[in-house]
């Protein structure tokens, strides 16, 4: 399945958030979306995924969702966004419940996205007791649980320390040369989408422009750190985004 | 410090100032952290009671100030033996059981409603405003007229005095549910009733029980006041019984039998929230 994006803008009262965005999102390929902070790259992945109506333009799923899944546009918060009264295997099991699957069904499904994210010998253990990297891998356990057409990832990173942040990035690497899903992916971090982005659409400062779309073809296993071709993307990137970050640092916050 | 003395001839003078004045970075951390200490609740009423029983039998305490805990103690063994002590309690524990669960039940719906229904909230919040600060006791009489002078008007009180505070104590914990993890559950495709019943509920769950011991305290305070104003058994009876007779010992069984009703809904209630709220951090 593919999403298009035809002329999306969006306002928050009088404030413009996002200006004229037509993009389309490939299947199978991750395409990453970063912007200096407060340039509506949230609140587009929140439109993407019906969390929010667009003020104007549209959002169209192309095809159908693979056989199978059960909630085809599932995010990946930045926060986790993991109930706390629920062991790791009950926050995977919570978006299973409300369809109907049977006992044996559920159970398998749990194990397998469990395993897949290494995470089986800390099924029952309480959120509260989970590292941050292991809280988001229990999140991305549970998006992979209901089988995605589109994995919208917030900022997935972001809450990390830089060493789990490159654990799990390398995570994520692993598990698309697996299985190769189509998401987008939201984040400030150059060094991030320049690792998992097939592609890197660059936004502007509010609005929210489309400045640029980079294409990078390296395959993702090939993408060590420190790869001088993805540097030299990476400073491309900064080029790009630097007036524009600055600019924003030095606006004034109106509400929302 | 040995080598910073025979560190060279021109940073001397400063070195030596500085080693000279060397002292214990001042600690000034610490506190603000409540720890526990489970002996000394008990130790505290331990004292107490002592410090009554020696002053009354020392005599510095008068018979008529504060009967002897010992003779207290007693009386209230022998009411335990007598079956008396149950002849009091059972109504009055039936009346706050029964008082209690109507008024806890209809405040946390209420509160949920308000929570979760816009218009239930511009409605009802005023309403609720309007009925907390009203002293429930003011309206026992009015009480007696609706539902009689027996049982039903005393449950119509206390269900009356603990729904108001469990009404605010419910819509507020409502509000405190962290919304991110309502937008993950939409985001998941979970119905209305599955995000109520799995995220909003368990969510509110410590805003409703620290709500729960208000409302039980104060569930406490009308059972009392509704029995001592007609009911012929009852430990509010009780008491105003041995009050009129200036029968000390018998009111202060009495009021020893409230207080350790206190404590034990008290403790009962930790342990629920230990139960349920195992999850906090």
């Amino acid at each position: 399945m593919e999403l298009s994006l035809r002329n999306v803008s969006h306002a928050y009262g009088e404030t413009q958030v996002l200006d004229d965005i037509s993009l389309r999102v490939p299947a199978g390929q991750i395409s990453c979306i970063v912007g200096p902070s407060g340039c509506g790259k949230s609140t587009l992945l929140r439109l993407i995924g019906g969390l929010e109506r667009p003020t104007e333009g549209e959002i169209l799923q192309l095809g159908n969702p693979p056989a199978g899944c059960l909630n085809p546009l599932t995010y990946v918060f930045q926060d986790f966004a993991l109930l706390p009264w629920r062991t790791a295997e009950g926050n995977v099991r919570l978006v299973l419940e409300e369809h109907r699957l049977t006992y044996s069904e559920v159970k398998e499904i749990t194990y397998d996205v469990l395993g897949r994210t290494s995470l089986l010998e800390f099924r029952d253990v309480l959120p509260k007791n989970l590292s941050g990297g292991m809280k988001q891998r229990v999140a991305i356990a549970r998006a992979l649980a209901v089988k995605p057409a589109v994995m919208l990832m917030d900022e997935p990173l972001s809450a990390l320390d830089a060493q789990t942040r490159e654990l799990l990035m390398e995570d994520l690497v692993r598990l698309w040369l697996r299985t190769p899903f189509t998401s987008v992916y939201v984040t400030h971090n150059l060094a991030e989408a320049v690792r998992l982005g097939h592609r890197v659409v660059v936004l502007s400062r509010r609005p929210g422009r489309i400045r640029e779309t980079v294409d990078i073809s390296l395959p993702l296993d090939q993408r060590d750190r420190g790869n001088p071709m993805l540097a030299d993307i990476e400073n491309h990137l900064w080029d790009i985004m630097r007036d524009e970050a600055a600019e924003a640092d030095q606006e004034l916050v109106h509400g929302g | 410090m040995a080598d910073d003395l025979s560190a060279p001839k021109t940073t001397m003078p400063k070195t030596r100032m500085q080693v000279s004045e060397a002292r214990p970075v001042r600690f000034r951390g610490g506190g603000f952290r409540p720890a526990r200490r489970r002996w000394l609740g008990p130790l505290v009423f331990v004292v107490l009671i002592a410090l009554a029983e020696w002053g009354t039998r020392s005599g510095w305490i008068g018979n008529l100030t504060l009967p002897r805990p010992s003779d207290v103690a007693s009386t209230l063994w022998e009411m335990a033996l007598s079956g008396r002590l149950w002849l009091h309690l059972a109504p009055s524990l039936t009346r706050l059981f029964v008082g209690a669960t109507l008024g806890v039940s209809a405040g946390i719906a209420v509160g949920l409603l308000i929570g979760l229904f816009t218009y239930a909230r511009a409605a009802l919040v005023p309403l609720v405003a309007a009925l907390f600060p009203i002293p429930k006791i003011a309206l026992l009489p009015l009480f007696v007229i609706w539902f009689g002078i027996d049982e039903m008007s005393k449950y119509a009180l206390i269900a009356f005095g603990t729904f108001t505070p469990t009404v605010v104590a419910t819509y507020g914990a409502v509000d405190n549910v962290d919304r991110t993890l309502i937008r993950m559950g939409q985001s998941f495709g979970l119905s209305w009733h599955s995000i109520v019943r799995k995220i909003v509920l368990p969510g509110a769950m410590p805003g409703i029980l620290s709500g729960l011991r208000i409302s039980l305290a104060i569930a406490v305070i009308l059972l009392v006041a509704a029995e001592m104003l007609g009911a012929e058994y009852g430990i509010g009876a009780f008491i105003l019984e041995a009050g009129s007779l200036y029968d000390l010992e018998r009111l202060f069984a009495g009021v020893t039998i409230l207080s350790l009703l206190g404590v034990t809904i008290s403790f009962a209630l930790g342990l629920v929230e230990a139960k349920l709220l195992n999850w906090r951090s």
